[in-house]
């Protein structure tokens, strides 16, 4: 079963939609002239890694922040765990949480201030025992107490991460989750990403320029250009499709040829 | 989407100004530092002209009940708008906005915070003006309660508002926060009543409830009577207001998610 919909190949299955823990139809973005999603559809089943591949001004970030109800579509239904996201925003918020280099958690606040206060926010019960666990999973215990403009890029970016998993969300959405982070690090984050997908049987979608991550988490890649999904599918079917030994060969072949004359 | 609910995340974000103001000494006394400065600065005008005037002396008071009002407005105002630009200098918006926390709880949230940082910020300089002035502002009595919720819910319409400005249009809209409050100052009849301005400036007057209230102060004050048809208008207008302030905010915030604004506001 193909996963992911795309206007492009017609796929669209009622089985795909009954499994899909995301559904997005007909997503369209406009800022004036600019048009930043272009009419973009796809399903994210249950319980996988979907990646949302792109250059900059593909799309990615603005359709995390369309699917968080921060940016607000132009055109097009966003239905996530069975519900219209539309009327049903802020319930279905309590269920997902993310993770953006465009937003910042408070500086002068310590670790702990912060993750307790979005714990409040989520509604998380037994909120000390919560900021414990995740801090033992990211590795976060002793810098609970230090503010977090004192902490480095990486150990900001895991606090990040911790505050993105405070509230055990099913939906985890995520933009360039390991950017700043160094390759020993972004390894060790990568194997908590997967271990809390197995545990929790939580749903993914990531946007990120990080091939290798793609390639090791994802079960599924939408490849944007342009505000449009051009290609899509599991990252060997893609290096099949294309004849290309890694990810970053097919990214490079799209963003240069487009997904046609580079599939050929 | 409970009361409870509500309550927790509405603690939430009030917990959060706690944790901020809380953790920096130099915040904390920056709350009181400017109500006292004022009020001793009129404390001794005050003493001055009540030697120099018999009715300043007959009006014991009239100033120092006046800059400490004048603060409640200007606390609650500007106590509501820092609390949202913390967000947009910490970047913290998005996260804030993309949690189960509605637009409504976060503008009461607000408005609560604005309401502890006006009364921290001010109860020094009252207890102050007791010792140092004799002047106890608290003898305004129940007409004090009703001066100081119009004077703060007019701040939080105003504050409301600036807030929205700077949702939509960025920090570059951040000066208003100042330029709003200081440019009603005239209007407000603060320190003379309403009748000395021009005519037609009178008119606009008529429109805030803040003069109202200044009016109902020096009517308690020099003939020693509550108005109370001035209260009714000040919080009447209040309700206007404070109206027009939560529209913005709403119609602000919505544009800013149709314009992309709310990963991008920040320094």
């Amino acid at each position: 079963m193909d996963a992911i919909v795309n206007p492009a190949t017609g796929s669209n299955g009622g089985d795909e939609l009954a499994g899909a823990a995301i559904i997005v139809e007909g997503l369209v973005k406009r800022y004036r002239e600019v048009l930043a999603v272009d009419d973009i559809s796809f399903t994210v089943p249950h319980g996988s890694f979907t990646a949302l591949l792109g250059g900059n001004g593909a799309g990615k970030t603005t359709t995390i922040a369309m699917l968080l109800g921060l940016v607000l579509p132009t055109a097009g239904r966003i239905t996530i765990l069975g519900r219209d996201f539309a009327t049903h925003a802020k319930s279905l918020l309590a269920q997902m949480n993310f993770q953006s280099p465009y937003a910042d958690l408070p500086r002068r606040l310590t670790v702990r201030q912060n993750l307790t206060i979005y714990a409040r926010l989520y509604g998380v019960k037994a909120v000390k025992e919560r900021i414990a666990h995740v801090a033992r999973e990211l590795d976060l215990e002793a810098l609970l107490d230090r503010p977090l403009g004192e902490l480095s890029a990486g150990q900001r970016t895991r606090a990040g991460l911790a505050k993105a998993f405070i509230n055990r969300p099913r939906i985890v959405l995520l933009d360039e989750p390991t950017a700043s982070l160094d390759p020993d690090t972004a390894d060790w984050v990568r194997g908590f990403l997967s271990r809390y997908a197995q545990e929790a049987g939580a749903t993914f979608l990531i946007a990120s320029h990080n091939m290798l991550e793609v390639e090791r988490l994802c079960d599924r890649v939408l490849i944007m250009k342009l505000g449009r999904i051009v290609d899509s599918g599991s990252p060997k079917e893609l290096l099949a499709k294309y004849g290309r030994t890694t990810l970053e060969d097919v990214f490079l072949d799209v963003a240069r040829r487009g997904p046609l004359e580079a599939a050929r | 989407m409970t009361a409870s609910g509500s309550l927790r995340r509405i603690g939430a974000v009030m917990l959060r100004h706690w944790y901020l103001i809380a953790g920096s000494w130099p915040r904390f006394l920056d709350l009181a530092y400017w109500p006292m400065v004022q009020m001793i600065l009129w404390g001794f005008i005050q003493t001055f002209l009540v030697q120099q005037s018999s009715f300043f002396a007959q009006a014991a008071g009239i100033l120092l009940a006046a800059v400490m009002l004048w603060d409640v407005l200007f606390r609650g105002q500007i106590g509501l708008a820092i609390s949202f630009f913390e967000e947009v200098y910490s970047r913290n918006l998005g996260h804030l906005l993309a949690t189960p926390l509605t637009i409504g709880e976060y503008m009461v949230a607000l408005m609560t915070v604005s309401l502890m940082r006006t009364v921290v910020g001010l109860f020094p300089a009252t207890i102050f003006a007791i010792w140092f002035f004799g002047f106890s502002l608290y003898s305004l009595g129940f007409a004090l309660v009703v001066f100081f919720f119009s004077l703060i819910a007019f701040g939080w319409a105003i504050g409301l508002f600036v807030a929205g400005l700077v949702m939509r249009f960025g920090l570059g809209a951040e000066s208003f926060a100042w330029a709003f409050i200081f440019a009603l100052a005239p209007l407000c009849g603060v320190y003379y009543p309403i009748s000395i301005l021009p005519s037609w400036v009178q008119v606009l007057s008529a429109t805030l409830p803040a003069a109202y209230v200044f009016e109902g102060m020096r009517a308690v004050l020099i003939e020693h009577s509550v108005r109370a048809d001035l209260l009714v208008a000040a919080v009447s207008l209040n309700v206007v207001w404070l109206a027009v302030g939560i529209a913005g905010f709403l119609i602000f915030h919505r544009q800013a998610r149709e314009r992309g604004m709310l990963l991008q506001v920040g320094e």
